[in-house]
């Protein structure tokens, strides 16, 4: 009795061993998002295109870099984009590891596996404009989120940032930092495919 | 230029500005005046502070988002002011961070069926310790003598016994 | 050629140790008493060879030789001297061989100051250490070497962090690391006890200096960390419960636990196997804040740059010392004995009551410290657990803990009865109410959390007064007899002297801490030059920022007077600096300490032209935590050279079974 009551703290110290070993495969700064399995946050923005912010967004913008005057064009908003299975890829010409993985987003869009779809994240249109005429531009549009609040709402912490949404809206996968050949390999093409799958 | 240079030449540019503008004021009369406040409601930004300082900063991590000057902080503090002028309730905000965030952003871990054992496993330790420890002096108590080792008193080196050696006070 | 051969001392190390960790417990075990006389030599061997180590690392340093790897990722030339010697163990590889030097040095020191330990007992102790030691010695050539060279040689390197150019890096990991490391030497004689099987109040007398100093050095280790995370973060705050500090707390925290443990040891006998435990468990918890820091198993501010393989490779080490040294414990702790008697109402069991809470206490912090971990293994979601949840949890065991320190130094051994001790402390307790209130009424605060806090620090401040006075009270019919009362007062052991002086310690720790929580005031303004404001009665004033450049640093520093009733107070110099290697910018508060509290100043950011955002803080009291904190590593110190543990020459052996003989105070 009095030996089993002594390997009392031999058996607490191993238990915590176990977890202490089962952390050295985690990540522990990385944040999982919460939205995963719910519908994508509403929101209806202006977009970059030939250089020119197009279509009055309805988060209140302080965008006064270059003209808003022409309103030619409506802002896009979910809504628009459902009935189809697509990729939001966050990012800003500020950010250094969204130049690393930009060939990829590239290859994506040249694959046509999905359409990718850019948050212009707290940035400058002219300098965003000249990033993707240098670096080349792989979406189907790019929505320019000036003040950050879509971003917050999708639950941006860190740029660059990638995310599947479904046909019904629902988002499906996020992935937190620069897109590599691997995750696009083992989760995002197996993930296309399901989303992608009739029925 | 590299760009270090371009921010090291912008830094010391404003610095030689701001010194020139300094020196100006030196030879306008001194007027000594009342400081604004740095927010038009002190109140508002009591609390602002207070709840943030229970949100954690998602980009440097070890800070809150009330110490933080990162973007994302000074975001989401403006976003905290906003919704609590508004006169949304200090849940209202907590919810909206967790919605977006996750728990993760909680310093102040909600209490779930995942962090029961997280809440209340300290009470629950001290009171099961110091009633272990009852029961087991109880026990102890009920014991005879002869389990006991002799009540010898350590001596010091000089061989000296103290009276604190075996007793309290007097 | 000096870092090849601080490499090569190392590999020398290995084999010393490799000697002293094994043949001296082979002849303790087998009576061989050349064996066992190894050890003294090899630990004065393991020293030389570690002290050339460290030295060469030093070295290379101090002579900016960049080709070292080490050096260039963690010094630069224009680094000033002070900071290039501290840049050493500014990295996990450089910390690491400061944790080996203050590992030999220990093991160096129980050698050398342990004259009267028994031969076996000295034989077993020095090879656990020596055992211990090569762990890391292991741990650094195998995968941290800080002697590895870089090509092709960088031409300066890339700077030490900017927030540890600071003279807090040159005193607070020396002094946290003797206090981890110190723990060893209590670990090392549990383990030798455990392994001759002579667990009595011998042993406990010669661990009760060694581990008191540990102790002490520890306390302040951590109250340093604090009081620099205070001036040099510029938030204001002094303890974030952040991971690392939990991790540097739980020992501290066991190791509390322990000395009053060993106190019992000591006097009673009693408690042995408590005292064995917690020995062990103090340095598995210094392991422990070794992997938390070096493994990236969990974030914190403080986190060496991590590296999985590396936190397995501890891990490991943790694995086989903490569970071979639980595993011996369990196989010998039904052959300890019980100790002396002792009744429900007495010293004894205020102690174990103490045990039991800084238990508890320990296992809460360790508890929310771990358990983000644990869920996320678990696959239960990540989430975070940071000073509200500790604030919640700690300070009512820490509450209850006091309740009892007012009570246990006047409750008598073996037994109390009930009407006396209430007598002795009744007067403490009608002071406390009364001098907690009145404060805080004075204060002119009330809330819940100022009156347990001002409670908690005149109750242990009454009952160390009442302490003394049953000291040194006059006995009735003794009158003429006795001692003058200053002359009682100077005859009061030291050990005794020490207690109160440690205790009063805590009681300034908890007025600080409750003073500051309760009372701070913070105010942020927009400040142009020529702009005042007035907090909590002291008028600041803005004249204005200059260029102001240090050695390897720009910056912007900025000029306040402070005035109270017309009186000119201070002149402060907040400093906004870039440091030019790496370039971020970092915030100098400039901060005024009185003994009634500091003001605490801060740049904010540019608002527009030269208006900026000013800090300003007004903080009662925050120097009476640390204050405190020295107080109480003052107060163990006092306590170890009572003459009880000093070998006189000629000891002369007593009564009793076994030899009595002491132990020289250490130095």
């Amino acid at each position: 009795m009095k030996l089993l009551r002594a390997l009392i703290p031999l058996a607490l110290f191993a238990a915590v061993a176990v977890f202490l070993a089962m952390g050295l495969g985690l990540n522990p700064s990385e944040v999982p998002s919460p939205l995963i399995g719910k519908p994508a946050p509403a929101f209806a923005l202006p977009q970059l295109v030939d250089g020119t912010v197009t279509g009055t967004g309805t988060s209140t913008s302080s965008n006064t870099t270059t003209n808003t005057s022409t309103s030619t064009g409506q802002p896009l908003s979910r809504e628009d984009l459902l009935g189809k299975v697509w990729m939001l890829n966050v990012w800003a010409s500020w950010c250094a590891p969204c130049r690393e993985e930009h060939p990829l987003v590239v290859d994506i869009a040249q694959r046509k596996l999905v359409p990718v779809y850019g948050l212009n994240y707290k940035d400058a249109p002219a300098a965003a404009t000249q990033w993707l005429r240098q670096l080349g531009n792989p979406y189907t549009g790019v929505l320019v989120d000036a003040d950050g609040r879509v971003g917050i709402d999708f639950g941006v912490y860190g740029v660059p940032e990638t995310f599947i949404i479904d046909r019904q809206g629902i988002v499906r996968f996020k992935h937190v930092g620069p897109l590599n050949a691997g995750v696009v390999r083992d989760k995002i093409e197996p993930l296309l495919r399901t989303l992608n799958a009739p029925g | 230029m590299h760009p270090a240079d371009r921010t090291f030449h912008r830094w010391a540019l404003t610095l030689l500005a701001a010194w020139v503008l300094l020196m100006a004021p030196a030879l306008a009369p001194a007027l000594a005046r009342e400081a604004a406040p740095a927010s038009a409601d002190p109140v508002l930004e009591n609390r602002v502070m207070r709840l943030s300082s229970e949100l954690r900063c998602l980009v440097c991590q070890n800070e809150t988002i009330a110490a933080s000057h990162a973007d994302l902080a000074v975001d989401l503090r403006n976003q905290v002011r906003e919704m609590l002028r508004e006169g949304q309730s200090e849940a209202d905000v907590t919810r909206y961070m967790t919605e977006r965030y996750g728990d993760f952003i909680l310093y102040r871990p909600p209490v779930k069926s995942t962090t029961v054992v997280l809440w209340y496993g300290p009470a629950v330790l001290l009171v099961a310790g110091l009633g272990g420890l009852w029961w087991i002096l109880r026990r102890r108590n009920r014991l005879a003598a002869d389990q006991f080792d002799d009540d010898e008193p350590v001596a010091a080196p000089d061989g000296s016994v103290r009276a604190d050696d075996l007793q309290g006070p007097r | 050629m000096i870092p090849e051969l601080g490499h090569f001392a190392l590999w020398l190390a290995v084999g010393v140790t490799l000697v002293l960790g094994v043949l001296p417990l082979v002849g303790a075990q087998r009576g061989r008493t050349d064996l066992m006389l190894l050890a003294r030599p090899a630990t004065s061997v393991l020293m030389g060879l570690v002290l050339l180590a460290f030295g060469c690392l030093i070295a290379s340093f101090v002579r900016n030789d960049f080709s070292v790897l080490n050096v260039a990722s963690n010094s630069n030339s224009a680094l000033p001297l002070m900071y290039r010697i501290a840049a050493s163990w500014g990295s996990h590889e450089g910390s690491l061989i400061l944790w080996l030097l203050m590992q030999a040095g220990w093991a160096w020191a129980v050698a050398n100051f342990s004259r009267n330990l028994p031969l076996p007992m000295l034989a077993r102790t020095l090879a656990v250490m020596g055992l211990l030691t090569l762990s890391f010695l292991l741990f650094v050539l195998l995968s941290s070497n800080p002697f590895d060279r870089i090509l092709p040689v960088p031409l300066d390197g890339q700077d030490l962090n900017p927030q540890l150019q600071d003279p807090g890096m040159i005193f607070h990991p020396p002094m946290l690391y003797m206090g981890y490391v110190g723990f060893s030497v209590a670990f090392a004689f549990a383990v030798a006890a455990l392994i001759g099987g002579n667990l009595d109040a011998q042993w406990a007398r010669w661990m009760r200096p060694w581990t008191t100093v540990a102790w002490a050095f520890l306390t302040f280790g951590i109250a340093l960390g604090s009081w620099w995370a205070y001036y040099e973060l510029g938030w204001g705050g002094w303890w974030f419960w952040d991971a690392v500090e939990n991790a540097s707390f739980m020992p501290w925290l066991v190791g509390t636990a322990l000395i009053h443990s060993l106190a019992v040891s000591e006097k009673r006998g009693s408690f042995k196997s408590w005292t064995v435990l917690l020995a062990i468990s103090a340095y598995s918890l210094s392991l422990l804040g070794t992997f938390l820091v070096r493994s990236g198993v969990i974030t914190s501010v403080h986190s060496f740059a991590s590296d999985p393989a590396r936190g397995l490779f501890i891990l490991v080490m943790l694995g086989i010392t903490v569970g071979a040294a639980l595993t011996l414990y369990a196989w010998r702790a039904s052959s300890v004995g019980l100790g002396a008697r002792f009744e429900m109402l007495s010293r004894e069991t205020m102690l174990l009551t103490n045990n039991v809470l800084l238990v508890v206490a320990t296992a809460a912090v360790m508890l929310g410290t771990l358990y983000p971990l644990i869920l996320d293994s678990l696959g239960l979601g990540k989430i975070s657990v940071g000073a509200p949840y500790f604030d919640a949890v700690f300070v009512p065991i820490m509450a209850v803990l006091v309740f009892f320190m007012g009570i246990g130094p006047l409750s008598r051994w073996k037994r109390d009865e009930m009407p006396a001790l209430s007598r002795r402390l009744r007067w403490a307790a009608g002071v406390t109410v009364v001098s907690a209130l009145l404060s805080a009424w004075v204060g002119g605060k009330l809330t819940i959390m100022s009156i347990l806090g001002l409670l908690m620090a005149f109750w242990i401040t009454a009952s160390v007064a009442a302490d003394l006075w049953e000291r040194i009270k006059p006995i009735k019919g003794m009158a003429g007899m006795q001692a003058p009362w200053w002359q009682r007062l100077r005859q009061l052991p030291r050990a005794g002297v020490g207690m109160m002086l440690a205790h009063l310690g805590v009681a300034l720790f908890c007025f600080g801490v409750t003073m500051v929580g309760t009372y701070d005031v913070e105010k942020d303004v927009a400040m142009g030059p020529g702009d005042s404001t007035t907090v909590s009665g002291y008028t600041f004033t803005y004249l204005g920022a200059k260029p102001a450049n240090g050695p390897n640093y720009e910056a912007l520093r900025g000029h306040l007077t402070v005035v109270r009733d017309g009186k000119p107070i201070a002149e402060m110099f907040p400093e906004k600096r870039i440091y030019r290697v790496q370039r971020n910018p970092m915030t100098e508060a400039a901060i005024y300490t009185r003994v009634r509290g500091d003001l605490y100043v801060q740049l904010g950011e540019v608002i527009e032209g030269e208006t900026w955002l000013v800090r300003i803080w007004v903080k009662p009291f925050v120097s009476w935590i640390w204050f405190g904190c020295l107080v109480m590593g003052l107060g163990g110190i006092l306590a170890i050279t009572d003459r009880r543990y000093r070998a006189k020459a000629g000891a002369t052996a007593t009564e009793g079974a076994g030899a009595m003989s002491g132990v020289s105070a250490a130095r």
